[in-house]
């Protein structure tokens, strides 16, 4: 039996290594960039320490209980029942009390002056809208390192839920009402963030990425996005961009000032300086984008887009086009 | 009856009268009219565990694809559908019915009665959760299993995103299996109230009797909600009604609060019933009677009566006002305090007692150590700021796994151990026991405590694959490991099943030197009324209360003229009332009957007529119900000549 006590006190301990030892890739929530999530997992860390020294105690008392045999004991039933069942738990929970209260306050408070998006979720992908500068990307969400950002929630068909652990809880995104979350990223940097909420066949590849830069940069990204697009650079393109008009893409998908402006699918405007595919289905380079091109039910299957069937020329010149939109 | 000589029968001869009178017919024809609680309850747990075993192989099958990244053990569609039948058959078709099975096999005979007060309802019950069963597993038969999630929340689960019948399957089973549970609670709260034997006041009913009470309380408010949840969701689907349309003014959001008013509750629905298995156990192997008996009853009611209030954490992330939210935050806390008591008296009991190191005490401690974990964990899921990173993830997985899988599947198991010897007359292997015991403990922490530490790495649950470098291979490598070696564990027992089954010592009538009425009984299993002479309890714990247990005496009067023998070889049982357990006055147990199998087979009629949405055979359900129905109550004017 001193194995049984042994593990059950080292398992909330193994955990808690295990924890650190994983930080350093993964979107992890005790692994805060921002006051969101630092106060939440300040939260974590002080119940964990509580959950651990609550478990130590009632797991011995029951280990030693069962071990002691029968034996006269200083403490009575009641006490136990009292002081262990009533007392000590009132306590501990009137603290916890108190700490979600006072953190939800925190949490909850509007900041002055954020910068303000739109968020809405689809089948697979996120659309994200900046309505003051008037610019739209989607599944990659830029973000001026250390401003306050406020982002409203919706969904066009089914619930999602928002989620970049580093930065903040989870807020869902419910369709026919706003929902809005708050964050602050507060060093530049990627946050990887995925949808929490069961969402249909491809919901384990519905992610996103919140890109914190520094204001400078982020400020010359969103002038490149004001600014009227110009003509394509080479023939290269100016063929590519005959491809995407003619072809279904221009169907489903946007790319400001041109004829495109479907919205079934992701906004491309921006699509060059995307680093992924299908809401971080996979990276996005060349080889991928024809892949995803020609078909992309073999890479996110069940995704709305069909396969689309080109001439290797016409492949050519459109991956040519779509590399250069910035 | 039979006995039509002047002198009057020897006991021998009145032993074997009784015999030949509730003997049930064999073969086919007995198995479809019994009303016999005993028969009702062995097959629902033997149902039940049938089930337990497909979910098994199921939850091994989802790891076998969540092992690696990018794996192609399954593809989205496959895994969508066997998540979703993996938790709605572990809740609605093993949890729930192996409860309500023991609860059918053991309430009379703790309670010193010879039935239920409803059999034939109880006889309905099973087949309703049978044809159920079977209604939502024939979705695989047609290859459209339910892809939405145990929830189904909508607008997914509408037929604008699961088009099909695929989801009607679920909205239909569910609702369907929900009579079930219903009829079995009215049933278990009657028998409570009426049935006990002289002397048991509620001061005296075993923990086990107070659990199932709290129980089907609990249902009987819980499982409306679920019922208008899934009807409306299947009014929406079938007939075009707009309940949970934005479009048409409708909210998917009351989907949610009514499924969660149910679905708060019937976690501990779960969980009040095992608890009460341990409350049972424990003492019994402690050797020494429970401390704070009042106590550990009124937690069992109190979280019962709190179970109401929380279920809006299950929806703290889904926009609603902080100050509502705070309200459900602090209820979720308060309901700690009443499993904080619950644990001290059992604590208390362990503590001046003597161990006996059997296989269902081993398991009654196996609850203690993981409850505790889910039930700390459940803790911080009730603040705010922490359930917002924390649900949906695996975090939320590893909780209810230890909450769900540990808190009531190793009480249930512990159950098998210590009640079996008394259904099937036979031991289980105390060796094989235990070493089942540890692989399952050992098998149960490796797979789900690293979840809760996926869940902070951010793993969202319901995720088909994952990429490559995100830190999550290492755990889920660990995960899967586990739930094998779990999986392991769950088999020895099943193996030491049959092995007793074929050759296991003969249990006797008390091979645990037990307290409760239940191990009274001269034989294991128990004769087929249970008690000839109707027992006397004495005390909270008759069979150590006293040398030996006295029997009531057949009376003259109306109340008490069916205590002795005499109302054994009358088909008949006391009915006792109030808080003094005062003989009121005779039931006529009914005889097998198949009219509860006819309205059960009748209203699957019907929910198939609406799956398929085929009005004709709609109406023919409606009709061969009609028919059952009918004949039940026609029958009953006749009985109670």
């Amino acid at each position: 039996m001193t194995r049984a006590r042994r593990r059950a006190l080292s398992l909330p301990a193994l955990g808690l290594v295990l924890l650190a030892a994983c930080s350093r890739q993964s979107p992890n929530a005790l692994d805060p960039e921002g006051p969101a999530a630092k106060s939440v997992a300040s939260v974590a860390w002080l119940m964990f320490g509580l959950a651990t020294a609550v478990y130590v105690v009632v797991a011995g008392f029951i280990i030693i209980g069962a071990l002691r045999g029968k034996k006269e004991s200083r403490i009575s039933d009641g006490a136990f029942i009292w002081i262990g069942g009533l007392l000590v738990p009132c306590v501990i929970l009137g603290g916890l009390a108190v700490v979600t209260v006072k953190t939800t306050d925190t949490l909850r408070k509007p900041d002055a002056n954020p910068l303000r998006i739109e968020a809405t979720g689809y089948q697979f992908w996120w659309a994200v809208e900046y309505k003051d500068e008037k610019v739209t990307t989607a599944n990659e969400i830029r973000v001026p390192a250390g401003r306050p950002v406020e982002i409203g929630l919706h969904s066009k068909d089914v619930i999602h839920s928002f989620w970049v652990p580093q930065l903040a809880g989870k807020v869902d995104m419910v369709p026919g009402q706003r929902n809005v979350i708050r964050f602050t990223a507060e060093k530049p940097g990627e946050y990887r963030g995925q949808c929490a909420e069961f969402c249909g066949l491809q919901h384990a590849k519905m992610a996103l990425l919140v890109i914190a830069e520094e204001a400078g940069e982020y400020q010359r990204w969103v002038t490149r996005q004001q600014r009227p697009r110009g003509g394509p650079s080479s023939e290269r393109e100016a063929a590519g961009e005959q491809v995407f008009m003619r072809s279904s893409c221009a169907g489903c998908h946007t790319v400001r000032d041109t004829e495109a402006q479907g919205t079934l699918g992701p906004d491309l405007s921006d699509f060059g300086g995307r680093k992924s595919l299908g809401a971080l289905a996979t990276e996005n380079n060349r080889a991928n984008l024809a892949g995803w091109i020609e078909n992309s039910q073999s890479i996110k299957p069940g995704n709305l887009m069909p396969p689309v069937q080109l001439e290797p020329d016409e492949l050519l010149n459109l991956l040519e086009y779509l590399e250069n939109l910035r | 009856m039979t006995v039509t000589e002047e002198r009057p029968p020897t006991p021998e001869e009145e032993h074997e009268a009784i015999e030949i009178l509730w003997e049930e017919a064999p073969g086919a024809p007995g198995f479809f009219a019994s009303v016999d609680h005993k028969r009702i309850g062995m097959r629902y747990i033997y149902t039940a565990f049938i089930f337990f075993f497909i979910a098994g192989l199921q939850a091994l099958l989802l790891r076998a694809q969540l092992t690696s990244p990018d794996s192609q053990v399954m593809g989205p569609q496959t895994y969508n559908q066997m998540f979703t039948m993996h938790g709605t058959t572990m809740i609605f078709l093993f949890n729930t019915p192996v409860l309500a099975g023991f609860g059918n096999y053991l309430l009379p005979l703790q309670l010193g009665t010879r039935d239920m007060a409803f059999p034939r309802l109880n006889a309905f019950s099973y087949w309703i959760f049978i044809l159920a069963a079977i209604f939502m597993y024939s979705s695989y038969l047609v290859g459209r299993p339910p892809t939405g999630g145990w929830f189904a929340y909508v607008p997914n689960a509408n037929k604008t995103y699961s088009p099909g019948i695929n989801m009607d399957f679920w909205g239909l089973g569910v609702t369907f299996v929900g009579i079930s549970t219903t009829v079995g609670a009215v049933n278990f709260i009657v028998t409570i109230f009426k049935m006990r034997a002289p002397g048991m006041t509620l001061n005296r009913m075993p923990m086990f009797v107070w659990s199932i009470l709290a129980m089907a309380v609990m249902i009987i408010f819980a499982v409306p909600a679920l019922t208008v949840g899934t009807v409306l969701l299947e009014a929406d689907r079938l007939f075009g009604t707009q309940f949970y349309e934005v479009a048409g003014g409708g909210s998917p959001l009351l989907y949610q609060h009514l499924f969660w008013f149910w679905g708060h509750p019937e976690v501990y629905i779960l969980f009040v019933p095992a608890a009460g298995m341990v409350a049972t156990i424990i003492p019994v192997f402690a050797r020494r009677r429970l401390a704070g008996y009042k106590w550990v009853a009124a937690s069992l009611v109190g979280i019962a009566f709190i179970s109401f209030g929380v279920w809006v954490h299950h929806m703290f992330a889904t926009g609603l006002p902080a100050l509502a939210m705070s309200m459900f935050s602090a209820a979720s806390l308060i309901i700690a305090v009443p499993s904080g008591v619950l644990f001290f008296c059992l604590i208390a009991t362990i503590w001046r007692g003597e161990v006996e190191w059997t296989t269902p005490f081993l398991f009654a401690l196996g609850w203690f150590l993981i409850f505790l974990l889910g039930g700390v964990t459940g803790v911080m899921l009730g603040v705010l700021p922490f359930n917002w990173q924390a649900t949906d993830s695996y975090f939320i997985v590893a909780h209810f796994h230890y909450v769900l899988n540990g808190a009531v599947v190793f009480p249930i198991f512990g159950a098998l151990y210590y009640w079996l010897p008394k259904m099937t007359g036979r031991m289980l292997d105390e060796k094989l026991g235990k070493i089942s015991f540890w692989i399952m403990f050992v098998g149960f922490n490796l797979a789900f405590f690293p979840m809760h530490v996926l869940g902070f790495l951010g793993m969202p649950r319901r995720i088909y694959t994952y990429s490559e470098g995100l830190g999550w291979e290492t755990l889920n490598v660990v995960v899967t490991f586990g739930s094998a070696l779990f999986g392991f564990g769950t088999l020895l027992t099943l193996i030491n099943f049959f092995v007793s089954k074929a050759r296991g010592k003969p249990a006797g009538g008390n091979p645990w030197n037990a307290d409760g009425l239940e191990w009274s009984t001269p034989t294991s299993p128990p004769p087929e009324c249970n008690f000839e002479s109707i027992p006397v309890a004495a005390g909270r714990h008759p069979l150590w209360d006293s040398e030996k247990l006295e029997e009531a005496e057949s009376g003259t009067d109306d109340a008490t003229k069916s205590m002795g023998p005499s109302g054994a070889l009358n088909r008949q049982t006391p009915i006792l009332g109030g808080m003094q357990s005062d003989p009121e006055e005779t039931m006529e147990i009914p005889e097998p009957t198949y009219l509860p199998f006819v309205l059960a087979l009748g209203i699957a009629v019907l929910f198939v007529g609406l799956l398929i949405e085929a009005a004709l055979v709609g109406v023919l359900g409606l009709v061969v119900a009609a028919i059952g129905i009918t004949g039940w109550l026609w029958r009953t004017e006749a009985d109670l000549q």
